[in-house]
């Protein structure tokens, strides 16, 4: 499953996740939830709520966000804030998405661990 | 001593008769009820909302069975009357009940006039006058089947609306040239005929109707040109007659109805006529406000005050959500009549004014309805309108002090300005019981003045009361919404589910325009529960639309790992149950082992991809999900009843695991706990339960609404039982009235709370079809519902769930 392209890993297909659902990446740097939109979006941020570290992974998706199951945190997929009073981010992690395949920028990744 | 007060009849007239009565002069009276109806008093006029789904039957009851009791009123519930002894002063219902008057009020309403055209008597001709119609037209009205609805006055448009919304096609034949004729004038019935042919309703003017086809049952209309219009129904709303047959045959005056004086006599002095029964001056009313004009009028002679009613001038409102009509007075052309029209074709609006000596005589609104009681206002008070009569079809906003907002306009109102029609009220009672019983809300209007307590149409402008006098301490958000993707409540929603036969979640956003695109993590998991409950075996369950929990059947920690809690009957276990946690726990090192509250036990801490694999086990040794993450069935908590216990009146663990057993794995609003203790002293803690069984004696004591969570609350008796079947019987048909009516995350006491428990037991305990027919459908959801969720992931289902997608820990390190 795992492959390299230049600074993208392959980390599975699109139809492995299904839409407005997400899986986990394990790596180095923690747990990295990646994300399908109902609109085929795919989008991969640390899977830590800024809040007190929920697994977003495992929330309700909902237009370009996710809602933590933990205290209901909305964050944004895209910039990964928290939405609404909230305030607080998550890091997010470029996406390639390429012939159904899934990639996540390495270098991110790497960033990711030496922070 | 009490006067002996019968009443032949029992709705919305003779009810508000009631109402006056009891306040002018509580015990005065001791007061029989014959209703040919089997039921309370509900508002009539509100037939059109619930065939059109947007109210239920219990939201149009007026008088539910606590008030009869509560005012000493003996009710016969479908009894009707055939006979009145004026000489003996008694009346005789069909069955041989009798009661003896001192004063009778007749308020035998009317009856649908029939067409009698061939084919009227055929099995599928229906009518629009009570419940029972709506019953039958809901039954036949499946989505593509056609009806035909002969009748374009205010009736028939509502139906045929109703209809269309449940999903009909729908025709409308009206004799006439223009709808409603009798209170439009052509231009506004036009307007009014494009507005309904915009709803996808087929509309044919000067229909005459020449039969009615079919050989068992209806199978179309012919129309005197040759026409044929199919039909699966039709429906008959051409006109009411009066019921004065009963008056007639005991030697009364009769004309078209049951004549009254002013006094609201008949032509013997101890016997009043009510309502649309009733002729008075020569006319027999049909709508809402005379009806109660007249109530009142009966009530001041009951309790000795000689006031008179003296006719009534009525006003006219479409209730056809999104049509917006007015109409009153006359509006006939003639010589001394001069006219002041309005029109806006951009709009949609027209007004038309009819003028006779500068007085308003008619008044014709289409589009823009909120002048309607302005206007109606000056025509009842002949008000001379030669000085403003240059602005005056711009309304009281332009007319007056142009105030620039519709709240001013409403505070401009003089203090006697009628702002309910329907229940003569006027502005200056409504602000001064706004300001003396100090009243927040729409409800506490309704409540304290029978404002907008009838057909509603009044409640935009009793709500700019509110605001008007209360200010901003008015929230005028009386439906609070699901949540920001809507405007609807949980109610609404539910009941416009069922009505559209809306079976996704997509379909469910479409239809009621939800303001997201796909819904948020407050309103998905609230639609996908309420479209499972209604739609067992069709509707497919949306995973993505479940918190967590409930896709991955165990209860997600702070940490991010589970915990899981099998399931143990009525707290029951064994040592092969427990031989196999003990296994499990060593096993998959789950670091806390702990007894619920619920009598079973919890293992938590297990890592989320364990989780197949610890199912695996555990269904094994025969334990199968306990539901403890889920809006569902929880446990049945027991004590050991008689099979131990000195104390124990039945077998209460036996009665406890059935009905777990019975019911495990249904989905339900919120989380539901249940408990039997076998004797009153109650070691199973049944009484703070959602649904609870105390065993005595002589049977089961079902209890419902308990919390010991957030609130505290004991449980109300809902009824008590002879044997263990009819208490599973009963416990069931509850759980499944919740499932239908229960709003996702309220628990059972609120939802008890909220429809009240008469409202539950009279559909639970009373009404022994109702509960049998309940049962049915929760055996029939569970059918779809009772299969182990773990034995189905340990073979494979919802993999994905339980496994990273990579593990890129490997590749990083060779990086």
């Amino acid at each position: 499953m795992t492959a390299l392209a230049g600074d993208w890993l392959a980390v599975g297909l699109e139809t492995d996740i299904p839409l407005q659902g997400a899986r986990v990446v394990k790596t180095g740097a923690g747990d990295i939830a990646v994300f399908r939109t109902l609109d085929g979006t795919v989008r991969a941020v640390e899977d830590r709520c800024p809040h007190r570290g929920g697994p977003l992974s495992q929330g309700i998706v909902h237009g370009d966000t996710v809602t933590c199951p933990l205290h209901n945190w909305v964050i944004s997929l895209a910039t990964g804030e928290a939405q609404g009073a909230d305030s607080g981010c998550v890091r997010t992690i470029p996406v390639r998405v390429d012939g159904g395949r899934i990639y996540l920028s390495a270098s991110a990744l790497g960033a990711l661990r030496a922070a | 001593m009490s006067s002996k007060l019968v009443v032949i009849g029992n709705g919305m007239a003779p009810g508000r008769v009631l109402e006056h009565l009891f306040e002018k002069a509580p015990g005065a009276y001791e007061v029989t009820i014959f209703n040919a109806e089997p039921r309370v008093n509900y508002n009539r006029i509100m037939l059109s909302p619930v065939l059109a789904g947007e109210k239920s039957y219990e939201e149009i009851v007026i008088h539910d069975d606590h008030w009869y009791a509560q005012h000493g009123v003996t009710l016969h519930k479908g009894k009707r009357v055939t006979g009145i002894d004026r000489e003996a002063k008694r009346v005789v219902a069909e069955d041989g009940t009798t009661a003896d008057y001192d004063k009778l009020i007749i308020a035998t309403g009317s009856r649908p006039f029939m067409i009698p055209v061939p084919g009227h008597r055929l099995p599928g001709v229906l009518t629009f006058r009570d419940i029972d119609d709506v019953s039958a037209m809901l039954d036949a009205a499946k989505p593509g089947k056609r009806a035909v609805v002969i009748g374009g006055g205010l009736l028939g448009l509502e139906a045929a609306a109703g209809l269309r919304l449940r999903g009909m096609e729908v025709a409308i034949l009206h004799l006439m040239p223009t709808l409603m004729d009798r209170q439009l004038d052509e231009s506004a019935g036009f307007m009014l005929a494009q507005a309904i042919r915009d709803r996808g309703i087929d509309v044919i003017t000067k229909a005459n109707t020449e039969a009615i086809l079919g050989e068992t049952c209806v199978e179309g209309v012919r129309l005197d040109d040759g026409r044929e219009i199919p039909a699966d129904i039709v429906v008959m709303a051409v006109g009411i007659r009066p019921n004065a047959d009963l008056g007639g045959n005991a030697g009364l005056m009769v004309g078209r109805g049951i004549v009254v004086n002013d006094r609201m006599e008949t032509s013997d002095p101890d016997i009043y006529a009510v309502g649309e029964c009733a002729e008075h001056r020569g006319i027999c009313y049909g709508l809402v406000a005379p009806l109660y004009e007249m109530a009142a009028v009966i009530a001041d002679q009951l309790t000795g005050t000689d006031r008179h009613y003296t006719g009534s001038a009525v006003s006219t409102k479409l209730k056809v959500t999104g049509v917006d009509l007015f109409s009153a007075g006359d509006f006939t052309e003639g010589e001394q009549r001069q006219e002041i029209l309005l029109r806006d074709a951009a709009h949609g609006v027209y007004r038309r004014l009819v003028i006779e000596k500068d007085r308003i005589v008619g008044i014709v609104l289409y589009g823009d309805t909120a002048d309607g009681p302005w206007f109606f206002q000056l025509l009842k008070e002949k008000a001379d309108i030669a000085p403003f009569r240059d602005t005056l079809i711009f309304g009281q906003a332009y007319g007056e002090l142009a105030p620039a907002d519709p709240i001013s306009a409403v505070a401009a109102l003089p203090d006697e300005a009628e702002i309910c029609g329907c229940n003569g009220v006027c502005k200056g009672k409504i602000v001064a019981a706004i300001g003396e019983k100090r009243l927040t809300t729409l409800e506490d209007v309704r409540a304290h003045t029978k404002a907008s307590n009838s057909c509603g149409s009044c409640t935009g402008l009793v709500e700019k009361l509110l605001t008007a006098t209360l200010g901003d301490a008015y929230n005028p958000q009386a439906v609070k919404p699901v949540c920001p993707c809507t405007d609807l409540g949980h109610g609404e929603v539910r009941r416009l589910i069922v009505a559209q036969q809306l079976k996704s979640i997509p379909e469910v956003m479409q239809a009621l325009e939800w303001k997201t695109s796909c819904g948020c993590a407050k309103c998905r998991p609230a639609l996908n529960y309420y479209l499972l409950s209604t739609w067992p075996g069709e509707y497919v369950d949306d995973q993505q639309s479940r918190f967590i929990n409930e896709r991955v059947h165990a209860n997600i920690q702070k940490d991010g790992t589970y915990s899981v809690v099998p399931r143990m009957w009525g707290g029951l276990t064994s040592a092969k149950e427990l031989r196999a946690i003990a296994d499990v726990v060593e096993k998959f090192s789950i670091p806390t082992v702990k007894c619920t509250g619920g009598q079973r036990i919890d293992m938590l801490g297990v890592r989320k991809e364990d989780l197949p694999a610890v199912w695996a086990d555990l269904n094994a040794a025969g334990m199968v999900s306990g539901h403890a993450y889920g809006k569902a069935l929880r446990t049945v908590k027991t004590c050991v009843g008689t099979d131990w216990c000195r104390f124990g009146t039945q077998d209460s663990t036996g009665l406890g695991i059935r009905i777990e057993k019975f019911m495990w794995g249904s989905w339900t609003p919120a989380k539901v706990k249940m408990a039997v203790s076998g004797c009153p002293r109650n070691c199973a803690e049944a009484t703070c339960k959602d649904v609870g069984v105390v065993c005595v004696d002589s049977g089961y004591e079902i209890h419902i609404g308990g919390a010991a969570g957030l609130d505290i609350k004991g449980t109300e008796v809902l009824t008590r039982v002879e044997t263990d079947d009819d208490a599973l019987e009963t416990i069931v048909a509850t759980v499944q009235l919740y499932r239908e009516q229960g709003w996702y995350l309220e628990r059972i006491y609120k939802w008890m709370t909220r429809v009240g428990l008469d409202t539950i037991r009279a559909q639970v305990v009373d009404d022994v079809d109702n509960r049998r027919a309940l049962f049915d459908r929760f055996l029939f959801s569970q059918r779809f519902a009772q299969d182990d969720p773990w034995e189905a992931r340990v073979d494979g289902t919802d993999a994905h769930e339980f496994r990273p997608m990579a593990d890129l820990a490997y590749a990083e390190a060779v990086l």
